[in-house]
């Protein structure tokens, strides 16, 4: 990127984008209620919520790193494919993304409910997935995956894959070269796209509501009961998702700039 | 633009209006076309989504007999579709599954007179052949069946709370969704045992699934208030909706629909 | 093994990227062998097969009785114990100093501390002791050339291939990291590999020339035969009168 002045017709713009995406948030803040916020908060279905939401977010995020580095590194490998299988593959792991997250909860149902293509016979062996905090994580994780697959992607591009080639003229295995050259190289990379997926698998509804369902301390993330909620009590609706709001920019802020690279000492 | 509502269905409902006969009742007889001029312009209904299939089977007989009218029709959750009405939007009908959602929009000064026009009662819904051997209302206390009920901070799952209160049962449900038709979805797909519904989604939903009559719910059913919203500037077509939907063409709807009698 | 090391002994057809390079030579420890020619004519090529990074088309690397290379098959680059000084030196820019030169150590196994601690010699005798805990981003690039010549030792390779070595230094500093690395290379005592296209580069430091234009080996013997009777006008203009 040029460090040069931004023509005042881009910062015009760029002001109106900003806009755009703060008003809304600046409308939420406004009819909070302020007054009312600690008693709500401190009750104990939010409290409840908010302690699921960061455990299943967090060990959504797990799963994505698990199978989105090597997939992000088969991605990278794939532009040398043909073009068919190359953009096939481009296209499967940007599903999530198009897909409403209902009919993604309902794909995942088709194979994993009780009935599914799968999950009969997990349901036959005793491993009933819906109505469970694991069909939370798999609801969240499908989701976010593609954020963190596409993050790790542009870390992988754009680092010198020559440097793991020196690895490996030093004594290094496949392994290794992964392990103490690949991901710390892609480290920041991979970072931020975790964060990414954090908080997307934060904020998860359609497809975690529509697999897992919705009970108290077992399904129902803060954003569902932000919705139900919003069906009662507007004011409280617009408390929790206050909260998910704090969550997410502090995450967003915390880690960032300590995974940004060049930050580093 | 009136482009506000959740759901917009301009489309007359060809399957519904093939229900409405397949149960029996004679197509309804349009009422003779109202002289030219009489009414016209558009007259926006907020209904609530379980009154989908019966308004959308109304609309092309209203509109041919009063044919200076565009009937438009929003359908969507009665308390999302009341926050709308009383934030402002240009609604000429507001049609809501249960009273106090209604009375929100009165007390907020947007609504005049509500009416009972329907109403509707729960019943047990189980996937077609009844897997899990489910026989009445007691069964949603058994640990081994999934059960899907709504939240108690939707009508239906307001409903359902109060049923299972007055009937003494302790639920053990495995997700409280957050509208019937969830509720449905997880029955259709296998994924609930049972549900607590309402009769009218039963009859919606065909042969995917079957209701159980619950006796405990005569009592207790959800009665469906209409309204002309205040300060529409399309006073008499808002009305004549109104009186089309309470006369008798609009009552063998609801009926055939799965309604009952208030 | 200072009398008896092994020879580096290369006769291989390398196709890439629709270029092809020839070559036939050996190398003998204590005896540096330059391979010298214009830019393109594969010499980067040729170190990349004989490291094992890339596969040969036909043709063998040994070292002494053993194969690394024959034709596509050939032994991971991580077994073959040929160290690499890469032209731009691909220093681990996330690991400092002492790390980039203990690496060889660590992935044998030992401890970070193990590493470090093997490493500390070989930090000393480049004079890179101050810089331990520097990151490469901020050293020079005669600092850059040290740390990569130095990781390449610490990891005590049988041949040693130096890509451009002095290429990427400024003409100030290359005269001064010229002469250090012939006091290396001296003390190293095995095969090497110096690829350059500098003529002081050959004259200090090499003993064995072998020249290679367009793919192909036009003249080899040593830098006073090639100075004497130049095979070609390239070596002639390289090499002077």
């Amino acid at each position: 990127m040029s460090r040069g002045r931004l023509s005042p017709v881009v910062a015009v713009v760029a002001a109106i984008g900003l806009a755009f995406l703060l008003l809304p948030l600046a409308g939420l803040l406004v009819r909070a209620p302020w007054s009312e916020l600690p008693g709500m908060l401190a009750g104990g279905p939010v409290l409840e919520a908010l302690g699921l939401s960061l455990t299943t977010a967090l060990c959504a995020t797990g799963v994505c790193l698990v199978l989105g580095v090597p997939l992000a590194m088969l991605l990278v490998r794939s532009a040398a494919w043909a073009a068919v299988p190359r953009r096939l593959l481009r296209a499967v792991i940007t599903v999530p993304l198009v897909l409403p997250p209902v009919i993604g909860g309902i794909a995942l149902l088709l194979l994993l409910g009780r009935r599914g293509i799968l999950g009969q016979f997990l349901a036959q062996a005793g491993f009933g997935i819906p109505y469970t905090s694991g069909a939370v994580v798999i609801a969240q994780a499908f989701v976010a995956m593609p954020f963190l697959v596409f993050a790790v992607e542009g870390a992988l591009g754009s680092s010198d894959r020559r440097s793991e080639a020196a690895a490996a003229t030093l004594g290094a295995s496949r392994w290794q070269v992964f392990r103490f050259v690949t991901v710390p190289l892609v480290g920041p990379g991979i970072a931020a796209g975790a964060v990414l997926c954090f908080t997307r698998a934060l904020g998860e509804f359609g497809a975690t509501i529509t697999f897992a369902g919705s009970l108290p301390g077992v399904t129902r993330t803060l954003p569902i009961a932000s919705y139900l909620a919003m069906q009662t009590d507007p004011g409280e609706a617009i408390a929790i998702a206050l909260v998910l709001l704090v969550v997410s920019v502090a995450v967003l802020l915390l880690m960032r700039d300590r995974w940004m690279p060049g930050v580093r000492s | 633009m009136r482009d506000h509502g959740p759901v917009r269905s301009r489309i007359p409902s060809i399957a519904a209006l093939g229900l409405v006969a397949l149960a029996g009742c004679s197509t309804p007889a349009p009422p003779p076309p109202a002289p030219p001029g009489f009414l016209e312009g558009t007259v926006t209904v907020f209904a609530a989504a379980s009154l989908t299939e019966v308004f959308d089977s109304l609309e092309p007989t209203f509109e041919t007999a009063y044919p200076g009218v565009d009937l438009v029709l929003d359908y969507g959750g009665s308390s999302g579709l009341a926050a709308q009405i009383i934030e402002g939007a240009p609604a000429d009908v507001f049609a809501a599954a249960d009273e106090a959602t209604m009375q929100t929009v009165v007390d907020a000064g947007h609504a005049l007179e509500p009416e009972i026009f329907t109403a509707n009662r729960l019943e047990l819904v189980v996937p077609a052949g009844n897997p899990g051997g489910v026989t009445g209302l007691a069964d949603l206390a058994d640990p081994d069946l999934a059960i899907a009920l709504c939240d108690a901070a939707v009508p239906c799952g307001a409903a359902a709370q109060a049923l299972l209160a007055a009937a003494g049962i302790t639920a053990r449900p495995d997700t409280l969704e957050q509208d019937v038709k969830a509720v449905l979805t997880k029955v259709e797909l296998g994924e609930a045992d049972a549900g607590l519904v309402y009769r009218t989604d039963v009859v919606a939903a065909g042969g995917a699934v079957e209701g159980i009559e619950v006796p405990e719910a005569a009592d207790i059913v959800n009665r469906y208030p209409i309204a002309i919203v205040s300060g529409t500037p399309n006073g008499t077509g808002a009305h004549a909706w109104v009186e089309y939907v309470l006369s008798d063409t609009g009552r063998q709807a609801l009926a055939a629909a799965g309604f009952v009698t208030p | 093994m200072t009398e008896d090391a092994p020879a580096l002994a290369v006769d291989a057809r390398v196709d890439r990227d629709g270029f092809t390079a020839v070559a036939a030579f050996e190398a003998r420890a204590g005896r540096p062998l330059a391979l010298v020619g214009p830019n393109g004519a594969g010499k980067s090529t040729l170190v990349a097969a004989i490291a094992g990074l890339i596969p040969l088309t036909t043709g063998t690397v040994r070292v002494g009785g053993l194969t690394l290379s024959a034709g596509p098959h050939g032994v991971a680059p991580e077994l073959r114990r040929v160290g690499v000084v890469f032209q731009d030196f691909l220093l681990f820019e996330h690991l400092t100093v002492h790390d980039n030169v203990a690496f060889a150590a660590r992935m044998r196994g030992a401890t970070r501390a193990d590493a470090r601690a093997a490493a500390s010699p070989w930090l000393e005798r480049f004079e890179l002791d101050p810089l331990a805990a520097r990151h490469p981003a901020g050293l020079s690039g005669g600092q850059r050339q040290r740390v990569a010549l130095a990781r390449a030792l610490a990891s005590d390779p049988a041949v040693l291939l130096l890509d451009e070595p002095l290429a990427a230094l400024d003409a100030e500093t290359r005269d001064g990291v010229r002469e250090d690395l012939t006091g290396h290379l001296r003390d190293f005592d095995r095969p090497v590999v110096l690829v350059t296209h500098d003529a002081d580069d050959v004259r200090a430091l090499a003993d064995d020339v072998v020249v290679l234009q367009s793919g192909r080996v036009t003249q080899r013997g040593t830098p006073e035969q090639l100075r004497a009777r130049p095979a070609t006008p390239y070596v002639a203009r390289l090499l002077g009168r």
